[in-house]
């Protein structure tokens, strides 16, 4: 009998037969594991489950002095592995839906479906986690030595070639400070002269893909959503060319931009122009969303919020606006500054603003709740502004451009992380995305300034690849086109989409209950049964209802109470393991 | 005849009416039998009858005539056709008349019969068609109910389940077995059933196949090549097998005696080894191989086997004077059962000098490790140092025994020889006694090479004990090789013991402590990762404080100093009266705050519902240019508008958040909570997982779009079919059946209930 038996079969019975019986052969498949081995082993375990059962606090322990040399070697970590309980925050979404006892069976089941559902793709997504290996890290200096005094120079020369290289200047005096921007992979740069000089470069390679005067004052230049198509503000109207130089659209409806913004996920691009307009192009289809007349006058301080995609707008009397395409009127008006505002930024989500005025101010505004979180006096005044994907700030003042950490959090900015000097006047600042590196337009040209910690580390190859072949791009561009987000979707909460149209719902209610004469949705009221005997008078009747009214309040008020209580308890015990921990043992000996 | 007639006697005499009845309504028979009766020739009766039958027929009252032929028949025909004399009554008396006067009839019966007789009641109508039809649907609807019931919990489930793929029941894909397909016969019995039951359970072959379901499940996961290469291993070691088998049955078949025993010296060889080894990795087995030595032991010392009071062993004590054979197969059995006899370890000594020791010094538990340590492991209780030395006490005798006997074969193998040599030297000199006297001595010793002769010699006898003797050698034998075995270990415990000696002092080393306290406090090794983590935490958090301590100093102290920021203006928290006055100059003009105040103010006045007036001007009074309506009939016809709910920018006295409902998001949102949800919270937290490619994994990404339906292409999807899925048919019905008798009883229970009521 070599073939390990079942425990729950009767084995003696068996046993027997086999004894007399000639002894079957040994087959290849069978385990070679002797019963009276295993025994001994299945014995101990249940013992020692018993003595779990008795004290599970010291099972582990218990465990390990049972298991003889002979036992096979249980696995010390079963199951999946755990995942971190932060990381696990960090991808979560909304609230689970707390039971009530009474919810209709068929309910039960789609809810537990969605949440086992919702739990798997959380867990999932925590998992993967792991696949984003690069980190972050920042300049340290040496003791007593400021971050901020070290040169680019230096870490140039200190970092490693391919780095180093990224810290460059194009000497291009002629046409006048340079408005900049880099496209959504951090790849491309493009640069617009005052004075006309359009280039786009590949600035890895510091290839030069086109260069053109367009013979007109330069406003803005903006990529639009590939690296194939750049949209150019001149003197009067807005010029759209492609990659090679080429004017591709001249857009007269767009004229006398003076910023742009574009809304990668809505194909949107959005135009502030001095006569006061805000507009929005749809690039796929080239069609103009709405122009919203802000009658707030001329508007050269925009930002957009990157969560929402909520276009910001600085104004001439300190204000700053929030604007969607739908809305003629602003969605919000903050007071910032009691002079003009110069410049805004927005960090990655969504967050934090960041604006600078002419009072020299500049202040962080948590824009989820639109408070003031701190202010600080630039005695020079900050002329540009721009947040990197980690939180970096840069500011220029004048012909130098600060970089400041820590600045979307409660604690006021000290000192700067980094300074650089320009030998112009900056005109504009931009981080590239996913590279450590802060892009200035001066006077003199463009400056390709190292700010160690700026760019997030880990890009997704999906969305925004900087390595990226032309196919990949088509295709990448098809898909986007396919998940384009409509316009009408940009309101101050994206969440909102998730939730029930409360408004239509309570008007259609309200018009089903006029065309019913009740409530079809209202709990049925209270009737009192009829008794016999005389319990049925009014006055018992009205002690009977006044037993089950609100109900539903007084289980709200049970509720909140029973959690007050909980938490009452909770400090009350934290306090006293406090004072227990604080107790030494000499302490009972005083009096 | 006289039966009849009696009968007929007693119906007059039962009853006037009856009579009466009788006489109105003739029947055809009775002619006849009173034709019969009065074969006389009474014609005056007969006459007599036709006058009455023509004045009867002549009466104005139309009587039924029944000339149709009557027949016996249990239904109460619509058409007239009664059994015969309907029109009587028929009693129970006229039919169990006779009962009364019977004898063997008990009183019981009577009664009840009486009774009955007695007794007014009718018998109920039959139910009209309407009624027995809605009886017979009301059971049809039941049991249709109950047959479609049985349907209930697959619809439900199939209703529930997350995923339908149909066909149902479609057959696994890839090749079958010729066994799967011709599966003719099955287990019936309950043997074989059960027999199944446990290769099921052990998923092994039912039938011989080509591979077992390990095999194939293996075969699955590997390539091709691999499988081939398994393959060849599998058949490989399929012919080794066979090999050994075939072996195994020739070896058993050898009936050599010098084979068997060779064989048995391996074995014995091999028993020691693995005995050694079994010491060392499971000294439970070996102790178990011990107690079967004992147990041999006992049992030799309770019968006499080996001793000489057997019959053969008398005769051989007989044989013994003059049979040198004789003499050494008892001394050999004799041998046996000393080897048996022999107790392997003997406490009473230890015990003794463990005394002594006591005396002399402090006694040696304190030294011994705990014996709660190793409770399982029956080596290690802590007596090895007490016992290793009297094992060696003992050994001395037995190891030379065992181990020189060889030898001293041998050194007498060469006496002999010599000695033969000599005797036969002598023989011619010495007379007959001295012989005898040699032979005597040397008997004893004698060993192998007699042996032989002697076994020849009584075969008869020897061969029924043989067997069993064999056994016993083995045994006794093994107790040997056992205490050959303690020699040896007896050199290598002393060293054992030593360490186990020095372990206590050990212990006062630090480290050793610390281990050792390690070991008694209850921490387990492979924790939770979050005790550890918190630890780590509990570690980290004080240097921490520390760090952050020195921290604050620092930056206090690297506030006060300057900042050597190069060419840059220092950045200050506070404003200087300078520059507010300065930023005075420049903003004299347009005063922003003021302007944003009033902004909102405007935009508040704007959102807030006016009250509507109702007032009619010159109603109820004097009306016209210059006159208003008085205060109070304003106040008394201006309806109030609720106030609107608080503006969102109530609290914030800088900011303006346009209450203007965006419509453009509200047609892309949901207007209503769906059907199972019961509230906007549920269906909410139903959603709030995105489910697209963007923001999950694939996998989590198909689980999320699993479509409800799959349907293969081109099959053809048939109609669920009963005996597929309603397999307990028995089972359920009697379910059904119980649920059903208690829905009855429950509704009868009601209903009485109400009646009572």
């Amino acid at each position: 009998m070599a073939a390990p038996m079942p425990e729950g079969l009767p084995s003696t019975h068996v046993e027997k037969k086999n004894k007399k019986q000639k002894k079957p052969s040994k087959r290849y498949w069978e385990k070679t594991e002797n019963p009276d081995q295993r025994k001994p082993g299945e014995e101990q375990s249940k013992d020692a489950q018993k003595q779990n059962k008795a004290r599970p606090i010291n099972r582990p322990l218990k465990r390990k002095k049972f298991e003889g040399p002979e036992q096979e070697k249980l696995d010390p970590f079963p199951g999946v592995a755990p995942v971190p309980k932060e990381r696990l925050q960090k991808f979560k979404r909304g609230e689970k839906y707390k039971w009530h006892p009474d919810t209709l069976r068929k309910l039960k089941t789609a809810i537990k479906f969605s949440e086992t559902v919702s739990d798997l793709a959380q867990d999932q997504a925590a998992r993967f986690d792991l696949l984003l290996p690069e980190d972050a890290g920042f300049l340290e200096g040496d003791e007593d030595e400021d971050t901020c005094t070290i040169s680019q120079d230096d870490i140039a020369d200190a970092v490693d070639i391919t780095s180093g290289s990224k810290y460059f200047n194009l000497d291009l005096s002629q046409f006048g400070p340079y408005r900049l921007d880099y496209s959504k992979n951090g790849r491309h740069l493009l640069l617009g002269g005052k004075r006309g000089h359009v280039a786009c470069i590949d600035w890895h390679s510091k290839d030069l893909m086109c260069e053109v005067n367009v013979m007109e004052t330069v406003n803005d230049v903006k990529w639009l959503h590939t690296e194939a198509m750049f949209a150019v503000a001149q003197k009067r109207w807005l010029y759209i060319y492609d990659s090679k130089g080429v004017e591709l659209h001249c857009i007269k409806k767009f004229n006398d931009v003076l910023k742009m913004q574009f809304l990668p996920y809505h194909f949107l691009l959005a135009t502030a122009s001095a006569t006061g307009f805000l507009q929005y192009l749809d690039v796929s289809v080239g069609k103009e969303i709405a122009a919203i007349c802000t009658k707030m006058g001329r508007l050269d301080v925009m930002a957009q919020n990157p969560y929402n995609a909520v276009i910001h707008l600085g104004h001439p009397n300190g204000t700053v606006s929030l604007w969607s395409p739908k809305q003629k009127e602003p969605l919000v008006k903050l007071l910032c500054h009691r002079g003009a505002v110069r410049s805004l930024a927005v960090d990655k989500t969504g967050t934090y603003m960041v604006t600078s005025g002419l009072d020299r101010k500049l202040k962080v505004y948590d824009i989820r709740t639109f408070k003031h979180l701190h202010s600080c006096f630039l005695p020079a005044g900050a002329s540009c502004l721009s947040l990197s994907q980690r939180g970096l700030l840069s500011v220029a003042t004048g012909d130098v451009v600060q970089v400041y950490r820590d600045v979307c959090g409660s604690n006021p900015l000290t000192k700067p992380y980094m300074a650089h000097r320009l030998r112009g006047q900056v005109c504009g600042v931009a981080y590239c995305p996913f590279e450590d590196v802060l892009g200035i337009g001066h006077g003199q040209g463009f400056t390709s300034m190292i700010v160690p910690g700026a760019g997030e580390p880990n890009f997704d190859a999906l969305d925004a690849n900087p390595y990226r072949s032309a196919k990949q791009r088509q295709e990448w561009e098809v898909k986007a086109l396919l998940e384009k987000v409509q316009p009408d979707l940009i309101v101050l909460d994206p969440g909102e989409l998730g939730k029930i149209d409360k408004a239509t719902f309570e008007q259609r209610h309200k018009r089903k209950v006029e065309s019913l004469g009740f409530d079809p949705l209202g709990k049925e009221p209270f009737k009192p049964r009829a008794k016999k005997k005389g319990r049925s008078s009014a006055g018992a009747v009205e002690r009977r209802k006044k037993k089950v009214a609100y109900e539903d309040q007084r289980d709200v008020i049970r509720e909140s109470v029973q959690e007050k209580m909980e938490k009452q308890k909770e400090l009350e015990e934290k306090a006293k393991a406090m004072e227990l921990e604080k107790k030494t043992a000499l302490d009972r000996f005083r009096k | 005849m006289a039966a009849s007639s009696s009968l007929q006697k007693t119906t007059l005499s039962e009853g006037s009416a009856l009579a009466a009845d009788e006489e109105e309504l003739p029947s055809e028979d009775e002619p006849a039998i009173s034709a019969s009766e009065d074969e006389e020739g009474s014609d005056d009766e007969r006459k007599h009858n036709k006058l009455l039958e023509a004045i009867s027929s002549m009466g104005g009252r139309k009587r039924r005539k029944q000339n149709e032929r009557s027949e016996a028949s249990l239904q109460v025909s619509e058409f007239f056709v009664n059994a015969e004399g309907t029109g009587e009554k028929v009693m129970l008396s006229d039919l169990l008349g006779t009962v009364e006067k019977t004898p063997g009839t008990s009183n019981k019966t009577k009664k009840q019969l009486r009774k009955l007789e007695n007794s007014k009641d009718t018998l109920d109508l039959p139910l009209n068609k309407q009624e027995t039809e809605k009886i017979q649907r009301a059971i049809a609807f039941e049991k249709t109910a109950q047959e479609v019931a049985l349907w209930k919990t697959i619809v439900m489930n199939n209703q529930r389940a997350e995923q339908m793929v149909f066909p149902l029941n479609q057959e696994p894909l890839g090749p079958k077995r010729v066994e799967q397909i011709v599966a003719g016969w099955k287990a019936e019995t309950p043997l074989e059933q059960e027999i199944f039951k446990l290769l099921h359970n052990n998923s092994q072959p039912v039938i011989d196949p080509i591979l077992t379901p390990v095999e194939e499940a293996s075969l699955k996961a590997m390539s091709l090549e691999e499988a081939k290469i398994r393959r060849a291993e599998l058949q490989k070691a399929r012919a080794l097998q066979s090999y050994y088998e075939a072996k195994a049955k020739r070896e058993k078949k050898i009936k050599s005696k010098k084979y068997s025993r060779v064989k048995k010296k391996k074995k014995r060889k091999e028993f020691l080894k693995q005995f050694e080894e079994m010491v060392k990795t499971n000294p439970q087995a070996a102790l178990e191989e011990l107690q079967k030595i004992e147990m041999s032991r006992m049992k030799e010392r309770m019968s006499l086997k080996h001793q000489n009071k057997s019959k053969w062993a008398k005769a051989k004590a007989i044989m013994a004077r003059y049979d040198l054979s004789a003499r050494k197969a008892m001394q050999e059995q004799l041998q046996i059962n000393k080897d048996l006899t022999q107790k392997i370890v003997v406490h009473s000594d230890d015990e003794h000098e463990s005394k002594g020791k006591e005396l002399e010094t402090v006694p040696d538990f304190v030294n011994d490790p705990e014996p709660v340590i190793d409770s399982v492991n029956p080596w290690m209780k802590g007596q090895l140092t007490c016992e290793e030395p009297e094992v060696s006490c003992v050994t001395p005798e037995d190891a030379q025994t065992a181990e020189e006997e060889n030898k001293e074969e041998e050194l007498l193998g060469e006496f002999e020889r010599k000695r033969r040599l000599r005797q036969a030297d002598e023989e011619a000199l010495t007379p007959a006694e001295e012989k005898t006297e040699h032979a005597s001595e040397v008997v004893g010793e004698d060993v192998v090479e007699i042996a032989d002769n002697d076994e020849n010699d009584d075969k008869e006898e020897e061969e029924v004990e043989e067997e069993e003797e064999e056994e016993e050698v083995d045994v006794s034998e093994f107790n040997t090789l056992f205490k050959l075995m303690r020699r040896e270990k007896t050199q290598e415990a002393p060293e054992v013991g030593e360490e186990l000696l020095e372990g206590p002092n050990r212990i006062r080393n630090m480290e050793d402590l610390e281990v050792l306290d390690e070991g008694l406090e209850p921490q387990p090794i492979v924790a939770p990762s979050l005790p550890q983590t918190a630890v780590v935490e509990a570690t980290s958090e004080p240097t921490n404080k520390k760090s952050k301590e020195i921290d604050l100093n620092e930056v206090l102290t690297k506030e006060a100093n300057v900042i050597k920021v190069p060419f840059l203006p220092t950045v200050v928290e506070e404003e200087h009266d300078e520059q507010i006055s300065i930023i005075k100059e420049a903003f004299a003009g347009d005063d922003v705050i003021s302007d944003f105040i009033k902004d909102k103010r405007k935009q508040e006045a704007a959102g807030k519902p006016k009250d509507v007036d109702l007032t009619l001007p010159g109603w109820g009074e004097w009306g016209g240019v210059g006159l208003k309506p008085s205060r109070w009939k304003r106040s008394r016809f201006t309806v109030k508008v609720a106030p609107p709910p608080p503006r969102q920018d109530q609290k914030l006295p800088d900011v303006i958040i346009s209450e203007t409902r965006d419509a453009s998001i509200g047609r892309h949102q949901v207007s209503y909570v769906p059907f199972p949800f019961a509230n906007t919270d549920q269906f909410e937290s139903c959603i709030r997982t995105p489910i697209g490619h963007t923001w999950n994994t694939h996998s989590a990404v198909q689980k999320m779009t699993k479509p409800n339906v799959v349907t293969t292409m081109g099959a053809i999807i048939e109609p669920i079919v009963k005996e597929d899925f309603i397999k307990e048919k028995t089972t359920e019905k009697t379910g059904t059946k119980h649920s059903s008798e208690r829905k009855q009883r429950r509704s009868r229970k009601r209903k009485n209930k109400l009646e009572n009521e």
